[in-house]
Parts: C-alpha cells; structure tokens; sequence
C-alpha cells in the first residue's frame, strides 16, 4: 500500500507481523511498518468485524489499534518500530487473561 | 514518578516550542510533553530526522515545512525539560498533570498550564470512508515526513482546502502522481469579500497559484466543481466515484486521500471544562480565550491551532504571547516588560491572520460534508453508527443534543472520544432540529483523554 | 393548551417507566424533560436488577424489590416486542462479593437478617467461601474472602432500556417534550398547569420523577421531598471479549464487552466531578477483585449524582394539599423500571398509593416522627 522513497536511506530493523519478519525502517511507526508490508486490513472492528487500517496516522482516529509485544489496542502509529517487535492485527474486541 | 514544574506545555508543535522557548527564557522551569519521537507537532513532523537524515526532502516538503528546522533549534537550546513518546491523559482541578510514557503512568505539577494539542483533520464522512487505504492527506504528509514513505500504487487525492493541493504537489516532487486531484466545490462567491485582507497577507496566494500550476505541469487532472463522493471497495478501497460535470466518474484506486481542513484537537481542553463556543466561519467549536490565551479555566492557556485554526507562523506567535503572560502571572516580568515584548508578536499575528477569512471562507466544509446526507454513511467510526440512525433518533424520538444521542445509540463511546463524530454528530443534529450547532453544544469529554490501564492509574499512588 | 389525562417531569429511568405505564393503561401523557446537559442520574446506572442488598431491616422494601425483579421477565419481553430494542436483561443470581474476612462475616449476618424478616416471600441465600465462589468465578483475586449468593439478582442494559422506554411511551400515543425544564406550576387538586419549554400544558394528574429536581418541585405541591444527590464515580473499559463469570457488584460486563467498575458514595452536593482520589481507589479496589484488569484500559471515568433520600428509601406519597400530584424518588432506577411501569403506574392512574407502599411515604420524614 505504501513504499519507501530510495532516497529515504537510513538503517533498518527487523519486525515481525502477523508472524512473518520484515524490514522497516528505523524510527518508522508500528502502524507505518504495517502500511509498508501492505498488512492491511490490519485490524477488525469488535462491532462487526468490519475491516480497518490506519487513518490519521496522528492518535486521533484509533484505527490503527493493533497487538504490539503481546499487549493489545496499541495505537500504532505512536509507537516507533525497534528490533524484533512484533505487530499483529487485532480482531474484535480484546481477550484477556486469568 | 512526581515531578513539579512552573510551566507545563502539552504538545510539541510551533505553538508550545515557542512557548517553551520563550518561557525558558524569562526563567520559568518548563517542561514539554508531547505524544511523538521528535519535537515538530504535525506541520514540523520529523524535521529534525529529515534535515540530518534526508536533506533533499527539506526542498521536496517545501519552505513552509524547513522553517521548522529554527523553531525545534530553539527549542533544544531553550533548557526546557522534553517529555517525548508521552501522553497526557487526564489533567485534575489542580493542575496535576497525569502521563504515561515508558509503560508507566506518572504525575507531574503544574503552576501553570498551556494546551498546545492543535489541530486534527476534519472528519470526511463519505460512503465507504472507513475502508482500509482510505486515509487522510495529514497521514500522507506524515508518512512522506517521518518515513520517506509514498503510496506505492494507485492513489487519489480529494477534498477541499490548501492541504490538498500541497500534498498533491510534495508527492509528485517525491515521483508519484494521483490518478486525479478531486476537488469538490469552494465558496469563491461567499470568499470574495476577504479578498482583499487576503492578498496582503504574507505571500499566502502566490502559495496557493504555484501549486496548481506545478501540478498542471506535471499533468495531474484537477476536477474542480466535484460532488457526490463515494469509495467502493471489500476489504479495502478499490475506486473512488464522484460526480463532475454533470457526469458519474469512477477512478481506480486503492489509497484515498482525503481532506476538508482542520479542525481543533479539543478534547483535553474540553476534559478540563474549558468553555468553548462555535465558530461559524471556521465550522467547528473553539475554546473561549482572551488576548494572552488564557482559558476560562484558572491556569490554563491554549494556544495555537487548538485555539481555533491560526496556521503555523500564526500559531508560533500565539505560544510566544502564552508564555509571556504565564511568565507575568508568576511574577517573572513585569506587566510593562509583558507588553513590551508582546507589541511585534501581536504585529506579525495580525499580518498572518489576515489571510484566515479568505481562506476560512473560500474552504469552508459544505453541508453535505458537515452533515452526510446519505443515511448509509458511518458517522462513528468506532461504534458504527450510521447518519440514517442519528437523524432518526432525533425527528422520531425527540433526542436535544449529543449526549443524550450518545445515551442512546452509543455514538461518541468508543476509544476516539468522539474525535471522528463529534463534529458530524451536532450537524447532524443541528439540521434535524433547524438550529445553530453552537445552539445544539457539543458531547461531554471525560478523562481519560487517552485510554489508560486500571494497573497503571493504581501504581500512580495519590 | 394542551390537555392531558397526566403529566410526568422527568424522562429519566424512573419518569420514563412510569409515563410508559401510564400510557400503557390508555392514559394521553405528557413527558416532559430537560435538555441535553442535565444531571441525569440515570448516566450513573450501573444496571443491576439487584435484590440482594435491599431493605435490610425494611422488609417492605426488600418485598417491592423483589416484585420487580420477578416482573422484570416479562417486562423485558413486553418492551422488545413493542419497541425492538433487546434492553440485554439477564436473570441468573448474583453475588455480592466480599473482600476481607469481616466484610463476608457481616455480610452473612445481613443475609441471615434479610431471610428471617422475609416471612412468606423466603429470601434464600448462600455464603460463597473462596473456593466456592472461585469455581463459580475462576477470575476472582486470591485475596477476595467470598461472596454471599441469589438467586433473585438480575441485570439490563440502562441505556438500551431508557431508549426502550422513550419508545415505547411514544408508540402508546405518549408526547415527548424536551428542552422543557419546568418554569412555573400551577397547583389545584386534580388540576396541574405547568409552564415549561416555552408552551404550558394541564391535566388532573401530576407525577414528579425529577430526581433531585423533586425537592423543589415537591414543594410547589405540598410534598416535602429530602433528597440529596451523592455522587458515584465510575469507570468504563475498552471492550473485552466476555470474562466476567457472574453479575456482581462494583464490576459489570456490559453485552457489548466494556466492564462498568464502580462505585464511589461522596455527599459533596451538586458536584459530578471526577477525582484522582478516587480514581485511584477503583481501580486498586477492582484489581483486588479482578487481577485480570490490571492490563485492561478504561476509556472514560465520570461522576453521577444519585438521588438519594435520608433513608435510602424510595419516596412514593400523593400530595394531601393537591391530590393527583404524585412523587417517585428512588436511587435503583433500574431495579424497580418494572414496578413502577407496571405497578406504580396503575396506582397512579387508579388515584391512590396501596398500604404496601405505606413505608415510602414521605411522612417518615415529619419532624414529630423523628422525636
């Protein structure tokens, strides 16, 4: 859905979504990094399952709520990617655990 | 955990760098809280990741973005303490100032108080807005800003308002182009009569002509006079359809960029009481300030674009302006000194100013934008509520105002706080009932502002 | 002007049951209610049908309770088939959750207390010690003592019920008046104009179900009504895929997967304001309850003002000086929608309070009966 610039340069780590490893920018956002591996839709809603990506990319929709190290409804566009982080799309509404 | 400060500045855009800056300097101890990696706010997003990292952007982004560059400079030679990657979540009736960053909540004191949140898009309530790709040109820009990143496959870019038209241009400069620039109807009649103020403002039209021209050279259709938007598409947009001259028109795309202005970022100032009122020419609630930008609350300023829609040279000044006044209030300087400094901020703001009635009035968000016609739309994004239910509710059950729309539907319960249906939810209302929005008032904001996890707010320890 | 066979202030959970059941009987109602920021005690429901707790020492009122909540059944069918809204309402027993040692053994002696004064209803009851009450719950914390059980605790969904309740009273041919904050009332017997919203309306009947607003109202027709708001703060969470085993109190999932975590009780007057004192409080409160929430997220935390009288009590009197004015007070709107549709209702309608509801009389508060 959206690519790098080839002048954009800089380092990169790599991230795991939805199980599968990827290379993202350094300093990019989780939800970036997911709009970059084209892993969209990347959640479903708890309403109807319908399905969503990022809108804002500011913290203000929450659309990119996604599962980032194990703790659901991040908003991933404020939270930078760092090595072996691990995205995963969210659907319906949160499980806990006991 | 508790930290105390003289002056706490929520938000690290133009406003609250220059408040921090200017605040350092006459001797406040100031502290800067903002959500991102780096200090900027939306418009200066990254500017200092791309003048070290990717220089030649600075040109593609254009001079409005490199400005930036000297107030995050300033900035980090204030000595004001910087909170980045930290929220604010609630701020309390004694200006307790709650954070979360680093996974954990925290307290910080305040003596004094500036909300500098800005601005957010307006909501674009189209048929089939909620799409994946279907996103709004902001995210595009901060996507371009802070990671080099482009759309990589077929994209348009549709709207209203001199973001549109900017965006459009800083992609092409980055190598791709939209499909098409749909541009739905301007007010240029309505705008006319600020024509004038308009053009003696700083260098605001030559902006605005440049634009079309670079675009018609780069041979982008611009489908000016566009109504009728609508995105199809499954598990994701696949094509945009608009009505244009007189014709139905569909465009292939899987990333749509949508635009109608921007509109305050309120619901912290709101959480706080701050009392508001509606602006008609600029379409949205405004926060009820006085010259310095202090808030019906004791304490508490507002300055920037989340005190109405000022622009980023306009929103500089205002911060300057704040934190001279909460200087004075702490005694820093004194009233004569205040006013003295205040004079050439005040003189460059008019200037600035002068361009927003134009501009407000020539962009203005359309009825049908405000307040979507088809009864199919989502209005709340996060409860799913529709405009059909919403006009409903109102004409069959009698239902006042958003909160009780809220009791009744569940609209504006989600995590976003009504940020996306806010607005949309009292124009709805407001043309169901035939009355002003301002008359209809606007939903009830609670903290959180930010959605916070019971174990942080026990760790806090009162 | 209008004329009406009654008039209700108030289309809050209490104004909106009893205007329903008004209606229901054939009665031409008027509802009349304020606007879109209003007090609102119905904002501060936490949705319990609940039994178990009420009128401890005041076996009429556990006995009123109870009616409701048997009537609660059919009520909740009655309203989908009218309206279509699913008020969500569930009847399975609930449990009252006690966290210290002292806590479940003075709750046993409430429960006991409860099941010797109920005569022929039979209140029954079981004290859950934390095993038990971890097999019905296995999310219960460690350090939770037990719960006290019945079968009689209940719940639905406030909001859903309120919109249920408005549209209901209007498909039975009942007005709805927002924005109508009462300016002036003209009081006779059998004969009430009321000025409010900018329009008067009449009728021979009157019932004030105002909430707080009933203090003031009450006395423009001879009703002394001492109620005092006291505030609740409450918190609601992100939606949860569904965990919460049983109905309990301070904790409730909602159909939709929010957990309501509650409740403060401050008497710090017309203030609805949240504080970090108690936000803190609720929360430790709830982990202790529910390890499991430490790592869920609450989306909104807000204050409600119950209505509530010096007793706790319901306030249910027709006024001497002006028959055909009536008042319904109580701080359990949800609990008791049932009786006051279908019960309340009918004895406002037939003109006369029944010797049961003789122990809500306003009169308990009369200086010479405080002597």
């Amino acid at each position: 859905m959206f690519k790098t610039l080839p002048d954009a340069g800089g380092a990169t780590v790599i991230v795991v979504i939805n199980g599968a490893p990827f290379s993202a920018p350094l300093g990019c956002t989780a939800a970036a990094a997911l709009l970059l591996a084209g892993a969209v839709p990347s959640r479903t809603t708890p309403v109807s399952g319908a399905p969503r990506a990022p809108y804002c990319m500011m913290g203000a929709c929450f659309e990119c709520l996604a599962e980032i190290d194990g703790a659901p409804n991040q908003q991933a566009c404020l939270v930078p990617v760092v090595e072996g982080m691990r995205i995963n799309r969210q659907s319906g509404s949160v499980a806990t655990k006991i | 955990m508790s930290a105390a400060f003289d002056y706490v500045i929520v938000g690290a855009g133009p406003a609250g760098l220059a408040a921090a800056t200017t605040g350092s300097s006459l001797g406040l101890k100031t502290a800067v809280i903002d959500e991102q990696a780096e200090p900027g706010g939306q418009i200066y997003r990254a500017i200092e990741t791309v003048s070290a990292r990717r220089p030649a952007h600075l040109q593609l982004l254009g001079d409005d973005y490199a400005v930036g560059a000297d107030v995050v400079k300033r900035f980090r030679a204030s000595g004001a303490d910087y909170l980045p990657l930290t929220t604010v979540w609630q701020i309390d009736g004694g200006r307790n100032v709650f954070t979360r960053g680093n996974g954990r909540a925290s307290r910080i004191a305040a003596k004094r108080i500036l909300i500098a949140t800005g601005a957010m898009e307006r909501p674009v309530p189209v048929p089939g807005w909620t799409l994946p790709g279907v996103m709004t040109c902001g995210a595009a820009q901060t996507l371009l800003k802070s990671t080099g990143a482009v759309p990589a496959g077929r994209f348009v870019v549709a709207g209203s308002g001199p973001l549109l038209l900017l965006i459009a241009a800083q992609l092409v400069r980055a190598g791709v182009k939209p499909a098409v620039v749909i541009e739905t109807r301007t007010n240029r009649l309505a705008a006319l009569r600020h024509l004038p103020a308009f053009l003696s403002a700083p260098g605001y039209l030559s902006k605005g002509l440049n634009l079309i021209a670079e675009l018609r050279t780069a041979g982008v259709p611009i489908h000016s006079g566009a109504s009728n938007l609508r995105i199809n598409g499954d598990d994701g947009a696949r094509e945009i359809e608009y009505d244009w001259h007189g014709h139905t028109r569909r465009e292939a795309a899987d990333v749509v960029l949508l635009h109608q202005g921007i509109v305050p970022n309120m619901n912290l100032a709101l959480s706080l009481r701050c009392d508001h009122q509606w602006d008609a020419a600029q379409r949205s609630f405004r926060p009820q300030l006085d010259a310095w930008g202090n808030s019906s609350v004791d304490g508490v300023q507002i300055a920037g674009d989340n005190g109405g829609i000022i622009g980023a040279q306009a929103a500089e000044l205002s911060g300057g302006l704040a934190a001279l006044a909460a200087a004075f209030s702490l005694q820093k300087i004194s009233a004569d000194d205040r006013d003295r400094q205040a004079r050439p901020l005040r003189a460059k703001m008019k200037r600035h100013l002068g361009a927003r009635p134009f501009l407000d009035a020539l962009y203005r968000a359309p009825q049908v934008v405000a307040a979507p016609g088809e009864p199919d739309t989502i209005v709340c994004r996060c409860e799913e509520i529709r405009a059909g239910e919403i006009r409903r509710i109102v004409t069959e059950q009698g239902c006042p105002g958003p909160n009780q729309m809220k009791s009744f539907t569940r609209c504006g319960m989600g995590p976003c706080q009504g940020r996306l249906c806010g607005l949309t939810v009292v124009e709805l209302i407001a043309e169901s009932r035939g009355i002003s929005p301002g008359e209809v008032g606007y939903y009830r904001i609670r903290s959180p502002v930010k959605p916070i996890t019971l174990g942080e707010i026990a760790g806090l320890g009162v | 002007m209008p004329r009406f066979d009654s008039l209700v202030i108030g289309g809050g959970l209490v104004g909106s049951a009893v205007a329903y059941g008004l209606a229901r009987r054939g009665l031409k109602v008027a509802l009349l209610d304020e606007g879109d920021v209003a007090y609102r005690a119905s904002r501060g429901n936490f949705g319990l049908v609940w039994v178990q707790s009420k009128g401890i020492g005041v076996p009429e009122y556990q006995r009123w309770t109870r009616q409701s909540s048997t009537l609660w059944d059919d009520f909740a069918i009655e309203l989908k088939n009218e309206t279509g809204v699913d008020v969500a309402h569930e009847h399975r027993g609930g449990v009252h959750i006690c966290i210290s040692e002292e806590d479940f053994a003075a709750r046993r002696r409430q429960m006991e207390q409860l099941h010797l004064e109920s005569g022929e209803t039979r209140f029954e009851y079981e004290m859950l010690d934390h095993a038990q009450l971890k097999k019905l719950m296995p999310e219960i914390g460690p350090e939770v003592a037990g719960a006290s059980y019945t079968p009689y605790d209940g719940a639905a969904n406030p909001l859903y019920l309120l919109r249920s309740l408005h549209s209901a009273f209007l498909k039975r041919g009942g007005q709805y008046f927002p924005n109508s904050r009462v300016g002036a009332l003209k009081a006779a017997p059998h004969d009430f104009t009321v000025t409010a919203g900018g329009a008067k309306f009449n009728a021979p009947k009157l019932v004030l179900a105002a909430g707080l607003g009933n203090k003031t109202l009450g006395a423009l027709v001879g009703l002394n009504v001492p109620v005092e708001p006291v505030k609740g703060q409450i918190f609601v969470t992100e939606r949860v895929k569904p965990i919460l085993s049983m109905l309990t109190i301070w904790v409730r999932q909602m159909a939709e997967g929010g957990l309501l975590i509650g409740e403060s009780r401050e008497e710090v007057g017309f203030n609805d304001a949240t504080t970090p004192d108690v936000q803190q409080f609720l929360a430790a409160r709830a982990i202790k309850m529910f390890p499991f929430l430490r790592d869920v997220r609450i989306v909104r935390h807000w204050g409600a003002l119950r209505v509530m009288a010096p007793d706790g009590l319901p306030i249910y009197e027709q006024s001497g000086h002006f028959p055909g004015a009536f008042v319904a007070t109580c701080h359990s709107g949800v609990t008791l929608a049932a009786a006051h549709a279908l019960r309340y209702a009918k004895f406002v309608a037939d003109g006369a309070l029944p010797p049961e509801l003789a122990r809500f009389s306003n009169k308990r508060f009369d200086v010479q009966n405080a002597a």
